[in-house]
């Protein structure tokens, strides 16, 4: 035990006003603003091993109203309070888009699935998430909620640098929108999620590469790449992806669209893994995506 | 009524009874350490160095803490010496003025509420003054930076047997080869902690997490300059140890202790995970150099090994851990010229300590890789390379020592190789890589072996000096009572000495009570580690089980035969006749064992475990991941007492194994580990351990003669599964990928950087 209990103050709130109400309140002087709470899954660890700073939360996991999730004919929205758990078992989801179920699942254990939520993965800002470049892929967007009303950010758009984020004093995240395809879309889809972890479960991530594609005969139609833990935010590859769309999918293009990644990313050595693992990694998990793509098309 | 053939008949030997020890653990009931209830008691926390060699100049308390409720103790606080006394006093309960690693304990602190103590640790600041560090073990060998001693030499010793340089000069073929093996974190279930009372009256009592009783009682007794009955550590539910906890308990009783003393109240001090990662002792980490000499068949010709072991800051047991790898450093194979040197050397890391397989898992790497190696130099396989130089009875080992274990090893290979389907599968992998290779597709195959022994019991004389004893008394209502330092861990040590009573005494196992642990109630039957609580002291829980028995029957209360009731009624009179029923077993070492100390000359062990292990892997060159698919573990440990808990052993073993093959790597910084946490020290899951095909066999029984060290022929194999899991599972992405694997941890980054090397 590295905390002091007493350095927190911690606050449950039972609607959405009262929880904005605080948000919204200037910072104090000694304890900052507040910081909203949701599953505490990270928090929980920062907290036990005293890195977590000092200061006020409030505790946003009785909100209902940031709970569950409604398909409708345009999109699937998830509250922000929505939990892995919750995600795994949407059978909607999981067959429209199957890549955040698998993030879900790898997701730490059981007990952490079950408590952990979408938005609070979204606003914890790991590089190393599971489920960013799942949303990258899905071209995700987040609705922000403040006292002065709502707003609506494309994910891609949401992180701005390590911790650093499009979410403005007062704002909290309170839903992520999937836009669903119009069923007459050309082309067949490849949806693809790797996660290295090094270990099969229980792991975080070294590289974690989530895509998105639609594929007509040579071409590629379509293309969203996803990388987590190659940069300081999940990194959405839109130079690979324009490289990718230049051009016939063959030896060439795939070459040139692994230059371009290798320079679009910036890996970093650490405690769990080194650059020059990640970047091979990256490309090498480009490619098995690719061949996937390409062998699609000969089935 | 039973007769004494028949009791034989219904030996409790070799079955698998539901474990004695286990309802409690698996209900909840068992009270660990931190379960404790212990009124009034204060936590009691450490303030450590962070610097990894300087001078201590100064220590200062900032305000914002109520300092005055607060009990500090320091090192000359201590009433009688500053040390851990074990092998050699050079280590410091507290640090005075040296500082030799960034773990060291400077100061403690205890008060009531446990968030304080936290925050007044943080606001504790020593002042001190850097000094130059070595870090890397063979820089310290070079000797350039002095951290320990004239030389930082903890301990080196060479074995020399017939004349490696004349042999190597003359050898047809010379191969030479580097290897290495990292730190590796224990990583029991349960952290360590202790409670310790004291007071002028009563002296010292510690509760704790622990392996061996009576190392803490020396610790303590040195550490207060008290009597040892003035000293009492009593052994909670202990949630693993694998080592972890031989030497590093006497360390944290000392600190809780200290604190109690100066408090007058009881003190508790629970390690969380993550100190207990920073400060606990790890695996020693090994380079080891060979070259060796062959024929053109293979034949070893002559065999020059230099095993170095890194052993931090300070002594601890680096010695006997270096002995132990010394003396495993050439493997099952017989060779006429062999040279084994072996040092230990200090470095400003914290102090290495004991970890399952002692020293051997690292130089058994090295032999076993070395082979592989001159296998695939010569053309050879592996495994045929293996059996053209096993150890054969009667033929000496490196040492001298004959042996005399009755043992077939290129049977004991067969049945592996038969088991795993190795010739097939060997075949049929490299063509299947040769097609992948040749496709551009990534997933490669392989199959691997390693073929080991593990010496039962302590180390040369060890068991000669310790000379331990087992007591067993009885009560009036005919209960048993076994009375033995060794402690359990999670191994299931009570389960296993209540076979062995009842085996002698034909008695139901509710009879037979195992005694907690507790000096003032146990006699030393010495530490629970190197393989010997089943073979050394179980020996000694059968004879005095026969003792007793016998005790019974001179004094005509007990017949050749008898029912548990007729027994009771004996140990009833007994009692009414003013007899004391408790009988003492010591250790004597048998007759024909000679070993000399001073030029490793010998036998060094009573008797091995021998085995031969295979792994199955698959490497996936996407991301260079190896995952274990299947493994078999094919071992002669004697008779088997216990089944179930012996696969468990070798299963859990294994799995460790592949942890230290390719996962668990601790990331070091200026002495600090980098990664003290479950998330990021990567130790494998479920997931990624493979279904363990585990066997035993038991020739000399087969061949009616047991073994004849432990009861009905039992020996060690507690550490067995450390030695051999590495290697086999090296030697198998050696097949898959063409990279030797002569370090580990070989992690995926690892394996990636040999496979661009090797382009």
């Amino acid at each position: 035990m590295s905390h002091n209990l007493s350095d927190f103050v911690a606050q449950s709130v039972q609607t959405l006003p009262e929880a904005l109400r605080l948000l919204a309140e200037p910072a104090d002087p000694s304890l900052g603003p507040w910081r909203p709470l949701a599953g505490g899954t990270d928090l929980m660890v920062t907290l036990a091993a005293g890195t977590l700073p000092a200061g006020r939360y409030v505790d946003i996991w009785p909100l209902d109203e940031l709970r569950g999730i409604t398909v409708t004919d345009q999109a699937i929205e998830l509250g922000a309070l929505t939990t892995y758990t919750e995600i795994r078992q949407h059978a909607q989801l999981m067959t429209e888009f199957p890549l955040l179920g698998l993030a879900a699942k790898e997701t730490g254990a059981i007990a952490i699935q079950n408590r952990g939520t979408i938005g609070g993965n979204i606003a914890n800002a790991s590089p190393a998430a599971d489920t960013p470049p799942a949303l990258l892929a899905y071209d995700a967007e987040l609705e922000l909620t403040s006292l002065s009303g709502v707003r609506t950010v494309a994910y891609s758009q949401f992180h701005s640098g390590y911790k650093q984020m499009d979410r403005r004093p007062g704002e909290l995240i309170t839903k992520v929108r999937l836009r669903r395809p119009p069923s007459d879309a050309p082309g067949r889809t490849v949806h693809y999620y790797r996660k290295v972890g090094t270990r099969a479960a229980q792991a975080i991530s070294k590289v974690c590469l989530a895509a998105f594609a639609r594929i007509d005969g040579a071409r590629l139609l379509n293309i969203r790449l996803g990388l987590g833990s190659v940069a300081p935010t999940p990194l959405r590859c839109t130079r690979t992806e324009s490289v990718l769309l230049s051009g016939p999918l063959d030896e060439a293009l795939i070459r040139r669209a692994e230059a371009t990644l290798a320079y679009e990313c910036s890996p970093i050595d650490d405690v769990r893994s080194t650059s020059a693992y990640r970047r091979r990694v990256t490309l090498n998990l480009l490619r098995e995506l690719l061949q996937q793509c390409r062998s699609d098309r000969r089935e | 009524m039973k007769q004494p053939h028949e009791l034989r008949e219904a030996s409790v030997i070799g079955t698998s009874p539901p474990r004695k020890e286990g309802v409690a653990k698996v209900t909840g009931k068992a009270v660990y350490i931190d379960d404790l209830p212990v009124a009034g008691a204060l936590y009691g926390v450490t303030v450590r160095s962070r610097v990894a060699r300087g001078h201590l100049r100064g220590i200062t308390y900032h305000p914002g803490v109520p300092w005055e409720d607060f009990h500090v103790v320091t090192a000359a606080d201590i009433p009688g010496e500053n040390t851990i006394a074990l092998l050699e006093k050079d280590q410091p309960c507290l640090a005075d003025q040296r500082i030799n690693h960034p773990e060291e304990a400077v100061v403690l602190l205890a008060h009531p509420d446990r968030e304080l103590c936290e925050r007044a640790r943080r606001l504790c600041e020593l002042h001190i003054e850097p000094l130059p560090t070595v870090f890397d073990l063979d820089e310290s060998l070079d000797g350039e930076v002095r951290v320990w001693g004239d030389d930082n030499i903890l301990k080196q010793f060479s074995i020399d047997k017939g004349n490696v340089a004349e042999a190597l000069a003359t050898a047809p073929i010379i191969v030479e080869g580097d290897y290495a093996t990292g730190a590796q974190e224990q990583l029991y279930i349960e952290p360590q902690g202790m409670v310790a009372l004291a007071s002028p009256k009563h002296g010292i009592t510690v509760w704790g997490s622990l392996q061996c009783p009576y190392y803490v009682h020396k610790a303590l007794a040195t550490l207060f300059g008290f009597p040892k009955e003035r000293v009492r550590i009593i052994q909670c539910e202990t949630g693993g140890g694998f080592g972890g906890k031989e030497e590093y308990p006497s360390m944290l009783a000392a600190h809780a202790a200290l604190l109690a003393w100066k408090a007058r109240r009881p003190v508790k001090m629970i390690y969380d995970r993550h100190e207990d990662m920073l400060a606990t002792t790890k695996r020693h980490p090994s380079r080891t150099r060979i070259r060796s000499g062959h024929d053109e068949s293979g034949k070893l010709l002559a065999l020059d090994i230099d095993f170095r072991l890194d052993g931090g800051a300070y002594m601890t047991l680096s010695p006997v851990v270096l002995s132990r790898g010394g003396l495993h450093a050439s493997g099952p194979y017989h060779c006429d010229h062999v040279r084994i040197r072996a040092r230990a050397a200090a470095t400003n890391h914290p102090p290495h300590g004991a970890f399952r397989g002692f020293g051997a898992p690292q130089s058994v790497f090295a032999i076993e890789r070395h082979l592989d190696k001159v296998a695939a130099q010569l053309g050879i396989d592996g495994a045929e390379l293996r059996r053209r130089n096993f150890l054969a009875p009667g033929q000496t080992m490196a040492t001298g020592q004959v042996v005399r274990d009755e043992i077939d090893l290129p049977e004991l290979l067969d049945r592996a190789l038969t088991m795993s389907d190795y010739a097939r599968k060997r075949t049929e992998f490299a063509r299947l890589n040769a097609e992948s290779a040749s496709r551009g597709t990534p997933i490669r195959k392989g199959i691997g072996l390693a073929s080991f022994m593990h010496g039962a019991g302590f180390t040369g004389s060890g068991e000669r000096y310790l000379a331990s004893v087992v007591a067993v008394d009885a009560t009036p209502q005919g209960t048993v009572r076994i009375r033995a330092s060794s402690t359990e861990i999670g191994q299931g040590k009570d389960t296993v000495f209540t076979q062995i009573a009842q085996d002698v005494l034909g008695l139901p196992s509710h009879m037979i009570e195992v005694v907690r642990p507790d000096t003032a109630e146990v006699p030393d039957s010495g530490p629970t580690v190197a393989s010997r609580t089943v073979m050394v002291v179980g020996k000694l829980v059968q004879s005095a089980c026969q003792e007793l028995r016998r005790k019974l029957s001179e004094g005509g209360l007990l017949g050749e035969s008898y029912t548990p009731t007729e027994f009771a009624s004996a140990c009833d009179i007994f009692h009414q006749l003013g007899g004391v029923l408790r009988v003492e077993s010591q250790y004597q070492q048998p007759t024909g064992i000679e070993w000399d100390d001073k030029t490793y000359k010998g036998d060094a062990y009573a008797t091995y475990a021998w085995a031969v292990y295979v792994a199955e892997v698959t490497v996936d060159l996407t991301t260079y991941e190896t995952r274990v698919d299947r493994f078999w573990a094919l071992q002669d440990a004697g008779k088997i007492i216990h089944p179930v808990m012996a696969a468990g052993q070798i299963e859990g073993g294994v799995a460790q194994g592949i942890g230290f093959a390719l996962y668990e790597k601790v990331v070091w910084k200026e002495g600090r580990m980098q990664n003290a946490q479950m998330t990021n020290y990567i130790m494998p899951t479920s997931l990624d351990v493979p279904d363990i095909l585990v066997e035993f066999d038991d020739r000399a029984t087969r061949l009616g003669t047991p073994a004849a060290h432990g009861p009905r022929g039992a020996k060690g194999i507690g550490e067995l599964p450390l030695d051999g899991s590495a290697p086999a599972v090296a030697s198998a992405v050696q097949h898959a990928t063409g990279v030797l694997c002569g370090a580990v941890p070989m992690t995926p980054e690892d394996l990636m950087q040999a496979l661009e090397a090797a382009r």
